[in-house]
């Protein structure tokens, strides 16, 4: 049978290494595999976080030959298999061991950006009544998988580290997706511009690139925010009228 | 205390919540907004991170009788589906409550702002699934759960709960009989944990890591039913493993994971490889009046063509997996060991059909493409069973779902009773928020009323910590890896507990697990206790090897065929048997026992409704 060499990242929150192993590969393999294989047989304390893998809880997020990716969605025969397949941690977060990262910060992101508010129901029996071309402008955003790859390639986080400024791409699908949401009458832009930072964006679509569920999110979820915020913030009638008190 | 791999326990942190959830998919987010709704604390723990239990998997859709699509549909008629499609092992108070609650918590997903596709007249649209009368599951295209998961995650977390995330319970502690609390470790450091609680609901999900072809993650290893078994808890219908008719085949990296009954919805086939239609050659009796006679009816019934009865495929999951498993035994199947699963062919029907497909089926035409290299929009799939759910687990109360411990709920598919000995599709989903907002209510109330002191047994938190620490502590020996441990485990299950089940076979797997068991019990594990996978999959062992032994022993003892549990060597229906149901507990001496009740009998007003939709 074939074998493959790949070379893993171990270590923990202060030093670590790359390390070789090599293993039999198979039919239609995907780097997941590999990983746990290796797990099984040759470390049996190799962390990693997975779940689905079927590319839908988006848990196995890592950089494969310095790509942001999912293991359970690379395929090996996509991979030139001569020279050894390196996987590495997400460097946009702190290392926890191995090829898992401390995440955390993104739930704490998260909770920072305001809930969805409904509108009142449209109907007696407290529902609401929404067209399907309404529900599929939002419905791109609510795909994601919150895999956290775009944050992990986002040169805001990943290279400056403005976690504290900068709440990433995804938390900007997540708050398009709560800003188009056909309900929602909720007004985030201030807080976009301001405490979610969204200036720092400088639109270099990493983020689109990298994303396993194919969410254009630079196009169509960041570039239309921003022109939400602009609108509000600097259009000179409308600061003129919040002047005199007439909008806000 | 976070050092080498053995050491001592240190002290343990401790954690109170008036109410504690173990488990943060549907039910226990359900759960936990519905305690804290009551003004208690609440704290989730959950395994993985938050938004990654298995209910993001699933696809299909959530079943309520909202009558959008088709006004004929009423609680009553989902009741009545439930019922036959558990082939009346269910219990009727459970299928009741569940069909008459399901549409207000399905509608309370959009009042948190869940999206679902809609209606020409702008409400949530219904698809047609397996064993359902009506259209009647509300969906997203194929990614329900996972707009269910984030719904519940996003609105949980502005509630004032707290989550701790990648922690794991290894065992419950209880107090005069009464549960108040549990024992665990948080993975990041391998800290260990004792949370004390007034009320603790397990809503853990299933154990489809018992079985090698599976549809579910590594977390599903039976935490919640051996947990709540270890407290004294009885388990029930535990020989009712669902084997979802359609996984993935091919590559055999992907083998198990699950292609939505969603495809056959909408129109996709069953062909051996002579490419026949396979499943019109066996039609139940019970389900004969309610099936199409011919192609032409099944494909009108799929495109809501009222006066059209459904196609075969669209029959029981315990029906069609047979179905399956017979043509390939008997050298019909495909070539990587399944059968073809094909919905390209709508094209000869409908204009656009590939985009049609695309648009209905994202989630499957991305997974195929990307997993397999197949375009279902052009070619068929290969199918073939993989062990999906428990329909068995911990034995309720039909109102509270609280165990047979004071203080201990469940929700969701740890707990048993709704979907007796076959769960329709799109039912589970249901379940999760009918009773995972019932387990969080009362269990809110029980914890109230305990008030606030709330003592735990430090001898039992000792002991758990011994247990956990154990794997460090001993030589490592051949062949005794944690994972080589649970791979043959999962073999054994397979082969010898799976969709046909011998009574000869079933002897041997309990000699199995004996032996397994002491090889688990000298499992050791290298390294230390940060993230490490090794130890806990050496400490997951302990409750697949309790969901094992009780799947086994409830399958040996009911010889009869019923639903899922089907027996080579008794393959007919037992009209005795159909009247009991079993039940599983620790004996005094410390052995699993087996008894049998009585099915709990419907009420003449359900009962009436049963006989009116026959």
């Amino acid at each position: 049978m074939a074998t493959a060499t790949f070379r893993i990242w171990r270590g923990d929150r202060t030093s670590g290494a790359l390390r070789d192993y090599t293993t039999e590969i198979g039919d239609g393999m995907v780097v997941l595999d590999a990983v746990h294989q290796i797990q099984a047989a040759q470390a049996p304390d190799l962390a990693v976080r997975w779940n689905c893998k079927a590319g839908r809880c988006g848990s196995c997020s890592a950089e494969i030959n310095g790509m942001p990716r999912l293991m359970c969605m690379t395929r090996l025969e996509d991979l030139p298999l001569e020279r050894p397949v390196t996987i590495e941690p997400m460097k946009a977060f702190p290392p926890v061991r191995d090829l898992v990262t401390d995440v955390s910060w993104n739930y704490r992101a998260k909770a920072a950006i305001a809930p969805f508010t409904p509108r009142p129901p449209d109907a007696a029996d407290g529902t609401w009544r929404m067209d399907q071309g309404d529900v599929d402008r939002a419905m791109e955003f609510r795909k994601c998988i919150e895999c956290f790859l775009c944050q992990d390639v986002c040169h805001v986080l990943r290279e400056h580290h403005l976690h504290d400024r900068f709440v990433g791409p995804r938390f900007l699908v997540h708050a398009a997706a709560l800003e188009m949401h056909p309900l929602d009458v909720a007004d985030r832009r201030e807080a976009l511009r301001a405490a979610h930072g969204i200036g720092y964006c400088n639109i270099t679509k990493c983020c689109t690139t990298v994303c396993p569920e194919h969410i254009t999110i630079t196009d169509n979820a960041i570039i239309p925010l921003k022109e939400r915020v602009a609108d509000r913030a600097y259009d000179p009638i409308r600061a003129l009228l919040r002047l005199v008190g007439l909008a806000h | 205390m976070s050092g080498g791999g053995g050491g001592g326990g240190g002290t343990p942190e401790t954690i109170e919540h008036d109410v504690l959830v173990i488990g943060a998919g549907g039910a226990g987010l359900r759960a936990a907004i519905a305690a804290s709704a009551a003004g208690v604390s609440v704290g989730v723990v959950c395994k993985s991170l938050l938004g990654k239990a298995h209910t993001v998997m699933a696809e299909g859709g959530v079943a309520a009788a909202l009558a959008n699509v088709d006004d004929r549909d009423s609680w009553k008629v989902h009741f009545a589906d439930t019922m036959r499609g558990g082939q009346y092992l269910n219990d009727p108070r459970m299928a009741e409550l569940h069909a008459k609650e399901a549409p207000d918590r399905v509608r309370e997903l959009e009042a948190w702002g869940a999206l679902f596709d809609r209606t020409t007249d702008g409400r949530i649209l219904q698809r047609n699934f397996g064993g359902h009368a009506y259209p009647r599951l509300a969906h997203v295209g194929d990614r329900t759960g996972l707009e269910m998961i984030r719904t519940l995650q996003d609105h949980g977390i502005h509630q004032g709960i707290t989550f701790h995330m990648e922690c794991t319970v290894t065992s419950l502690l209880t107090d005069g009989g009464r549960v108040v609390g549990a024992f665990g470790y948080e993975r990041e450091r391998g800290r260990f944990r004792v949370y004390r609680a007034g009320a603790v609901v397990l809503a853990t999900g299933g154990i489809g890591r018992a079985y090698r072809i599976t549809s579910n993650s590594w977390e599903y290893t039976g935490d919640g039913q051996a947990l709540a078994y270890d407290a004294g808890a009885e388990l029930v219908d535990m020989e009712f493993v669902q084997f979802h008719p359609t996984g993935m085949v091919w590559p055999p990296s992907v083998r198990g994971i699950l292609v939505t009954e969603g495809v056959r919805g909408e129109g996709g086939v069953l062909l051996n490889k002579e490419g026949r239609r396979f499943m019109f050659d066996d039609i139940p009796p019970a389900y004969q009046n309610q099936t199409a006679d011919s192609e032409d009816e099944g494909w009108r019934y799929t495109q809501g063509d009222k006066s059209a009865r459904r196609p075969p495929e669209l029959l029981t999951r315990d029906h069609v997996a047979r179905c399956i498993n017979r043509e390939i035994k008997a050298g019909r199947g495909s070539p990587h060991g399944g059968v073809f699963l094909d919905i390209a062919w709508i094209k000869q029907r409908m204009k656009n059909a590939p985009e049609h497909i695309r648009k209905k089926l994202p989630g499957m035409y991305h997974q195929f493409m990307e997993l397999a290299g197949v375009d279902i929009t052009a070619e068929p799939m290969e199918v073939g069973p993989t062990t999906h759910y428990m329909m068995g687990g911990i034995r309720v109360d039909a109102e509270t779902q609280m165990s047979t411990v004071p203080g201990l709920y469940a929700a969701g598919e740890c707990a048993a009773g709704l979907h007796g000995a076959n769960r329709l599709g799109g039912n589970s989903l249901s379940d999760l928020l009918v009773f995972g907002k019932r387990a969080g209510d009362h269990a809110a109330r029980f914890a109230r009323e305990q008030g606030t002191v709330r003592t735990v047994p430090t001898a039992q938190v000792e002991a758990a910590s011994r247990a956990a620490l154990a794997p460090f502590e001993r030589p490592p020996a051949d062949g005794n890896n944690p994972y080589q441990v649970q791979h043959a485990l999962q073999e054994m299950m397979q082969d010898l507990v799976g969709i046909v089940r011998t009574q000869q076979e079933m002897e041997r797997a309990m000699d199995g697990l004996a032996a397994l068991r002491a090889r688990a019990a000298r499992t050791a594990v290298p390294g230390n206790r940060e993230y490490n996978p090794g130890w806990h999959t050496a400490l997951d062992l302990a409750s697949m090897l309790v969901v094992s032994e009780a799947i086994t022993r409830s399958a040996l003892a009911r010889t009869e065929s019923r639903g899922a549990h089907f027996r080579d060597d008794h393959p007919g229906k037992d009209e005795a048997q159909g009247k009991v149901r079993h039940v599983i507990k620790r004996g005094a001496d410390g052995a699993m026992q087996l008894e049998r009740i009585p099915v709990t009998p419907p009420s003449p007003e359900l009962q009436r409704i049963i006989e009116e939709q026959r």
